[in-house]
């Protein structure tokens, strides 16, 4: 009975439950791993990470493989998130409960993401090509040198701002530096915690999949597919192209948040080039327009580098190794059929147990 | 007053007078012909008509509406509809999104709505189900709805182009070639479809097509295109005899 209802459902409604299914059993896997106290704690340090590079891979995922759009700094919006979040954090710690911060603090860096987003997607968006790519790696290498000569502190006249150095701040002697400079934030008490970062991880996977699965999400999906055909039935090209960017900023802002209140300090070299290409990989390997693959790559490409820690050199070398078979295993057209073959195989042997287990029955 | 009045439409690319002094009158349900040689101009026509080009002279009125230079998303949104001549479907969706996203100014919900998951997301998707079904029955898509577009076969990639084309609820349809290389007996299915069409909906059809059995046998009215301008114009049997058509098709002087 309940299988005859999981066949009616809608194929995409099916794989969204099978992906919010793999979620909350790791999870719960994770839980019980730690009330037995056989997690390591290299591991458990890599819960929060794993939460939000897994939210950076759904966001940019929802630009390459839903708007067909390339975005080569994706880590600069996690970095005006992160900072301005932080901001919101350290500065609210003090005055109102813990919850309410913290709250505050990713809607803030969650907004900040998404102004950002929209203030480089109104001029670029407008184009098509590849201006998209160009103008983000520029916007993240912009955001990661400016965040870097930055100085703000606060004090009893209100803030200070400067781009030379902290002294320059003439701050009070009751004044408190806030961003100093290539130091960035420090003194940040450790906020994120693997709830957190599960619960956020929940409501990316709901809002992105609603999105994709609605009338926006389709004017998205067709203007990838073919922008002169999404135009000829009245879509407005540049209206749903920032729906589906900003809203992809707003969760790399939200993940850069959750990513710096796991560490008691916060600089802005942490979000440069190399962080926005490892998010591409994420997305690569685990398929463009696949939601779950993304979240799976990005889950175990994050852990992967620490579980080899122990090999030193070879870290690196083995990192490569398993991204060329990943890589190879999800594209290669034979491997694909295999894999699709053997699926295939599985399901059928399956109904036919069903089948006979219901003869019994019906027999008894 | 006709449906669509075109007076003294022309464009030119840079040196290149692509259209000129296009004069066309289409009747409310009107099947109306638009053909000539490779290079006529037959096509930017229809980019002019559809705000793909912004004609560089002469007005283009929509049921008393002047449109000229609108953008293609206000086109779509007064009432003409169009297929392409090397179909454009969006190849990665299904069949029924394909039809879904033309009915995308037809069923609104905000993006709210499709976020939250809303009551009305529900509903509003239930009556694009049902609409987008009924559009693909008239097909004999509706086997096919949930396979990918770029999985149909030729013929009925080019059914579900108009079928998507019709769920904007069209005015007036522009047809750009839609019997490109189908063979005789898809032709012949074809012809009954638009004419069901245009019975059905009660829309007019401006149809540009290179097959003349095609033409001959649907369109009440036909303009022949040469070098972009018109060298003919009437039924069917006035431009068959029509000497300046021949020559422009078979050559001479």
């Amino acid at each position: 009975m309940a299988m005859t209802k999981w066949n009616n459902i809608k194929k995409s409604t099916k794989s969204n439950l099978i992906t919010f299914g793999i979620v909350i059993g790791f999870y719960l896997l994770v839980q019980i791993l730690s009330a037995a106290g056989v997690m390591t704690n290299s591991f458990a340090g890599q819960l929060v990470p794993i939460c939000a590079y897994v939210v950076m891979a759904i966001s940019l995922n929802l630009v390459v493989g839903f708007l067909g759009e390339l975005s080569l700094g994706h880590a600069g919006f996690m970095s005006v998130g992160a900072f301005s979040g932080t901001l919101v954090w350290v500065s609210l710690y003090d005055t109102v409960p813990h919850w309410l911060a913290l709250i505050l603090a990713f809607v803030v860096g969650g907004l900040v993401a998404g102004l950002f987003g929209f203030v480089v997607g109104v001029p670029v968006l407008r184009l098509s090509g590849d201006y998209l790519a160009i103008v983000t790696l520029a916007f993240g290498e912009i955001v990661k040198n400016f965040m870097n000569a930055v100085y703000l502190g606060v004090d009893s006249n209100g803030l200070h701002f400067s781009l030379k150095d902290s002294n320059s701040l003439g701050l009070e002697p009751d004044g408190k530096i806030l961003i100093n400079g290539a130091m960035g934030i420090t003194g940040i008490k450790k906020a994120s915690t693997f709830t957190i970062g599960f619960v956020l991880v929940l409501i990316t996977l709901i809002v992105v999949l609603n999105l994709i699965n609605s009338r926006s999400g389709r004017a998205i999906s067709a203007i990838r597919d073919n922008e002169i055909a999404a135009k000829s039935v009245g879509i407005n090209i540049t209206r749903y192209k920032l729906i589906g960017f900003v809203t992809s900023a707003v969760f790399a802002g939200m993940a850069g948040v959750l990513y710096s209140l796991n560490f008691s300090s916060l600089v802005a070299k942490k979000f440069d080039y190399n962080t926005s290409i490892n998010i591409l990989v994420f997305v690569v390997l685990g398929g463009i327009g696949s939601i779950r693959g993304s979240v799976i790559a990005a889950a175990i490409l994050t852990v992967l580098p620490e579980m080899l820690r122990g090999l030193n050199d070879y870290r690196m070398l083995i990192y490569a190794i398993v991204l060329i078979v990943m890589m190879i295993f999800t594209r290669n057209p034979k491997l694909v059929a295999w894999r699709k073959q053997f699926t295939d195989k599985v399901k059928a042997q399956f109904v036919k147990s069903k089948d006979k287990s219901k003869k019994s029955k019906g027999v008894a | 007053m006709a449906l669509l009045e075109v007076s003294n439409l022309g464009i030119a690319f840079g040196g290149l007078q692509a259209v000129a002094q296009l004069d066309l009158k289409i009747e409310k349900g009107h099947l109306y012909g638009l053909i000539g040689p490779n290079g006529a101009g037959k096509t930017t026509v229809f980019n002019m008509l559809t705000g793909v080009y912004k004609p560089t002279e002469g007005n283009i009125v929509l049921d008393g509406r002047d449109i000229t230079g609108a953008t293609p998303e206000t086109i779509s949104k007064a009432g003409i509809a169009r297929t392409f001549q090397n179909i454009r479907l969006f190849n990665d969706m299904t069949v029924l999104d394909n039809v879904k996203v033309g009915l995308h100014n037809q069923v609104k919900y905000n993006m709210w709505t499709g976020i939250l998951r809303l009551p009305a997301y529900r509903e509003k998707e239930h009556e694009m189900d049902r609409r987008a079904m009924k559009l693909l029955k008239i097909f004999d898509l509706d086997k096919e709805a949930n396979y990918k577009a770029s999985q149909l076969p030729y013929g009925k990639q080019r059914k579900l182009e108009i079928a998507r084309a019709l769920a904007t609820n069209p005015k007036l349809l522009l047809l750009d070639e839609p019997a490109a290389g189908m063979n005789p007996n898809e032709t012949e299915e074809l012809m009954q479809t638009v004419r069901s069409v245009r019975d059905q909906f009660g829309i007019a059809v401006l149809l540009i097509e290179h097959d003349m059995n095609f033409v001959m046998g649907i369109c009440e009215e036909i303009t022949v295109l040469d070098y972009g301008r018109v060298i003919a114009h009437g039924d069917g049997k006035t431009i068959r005899n029509n000497p300046k058509v021949i020559a422009a098709y078979l050559g001479g002087d």
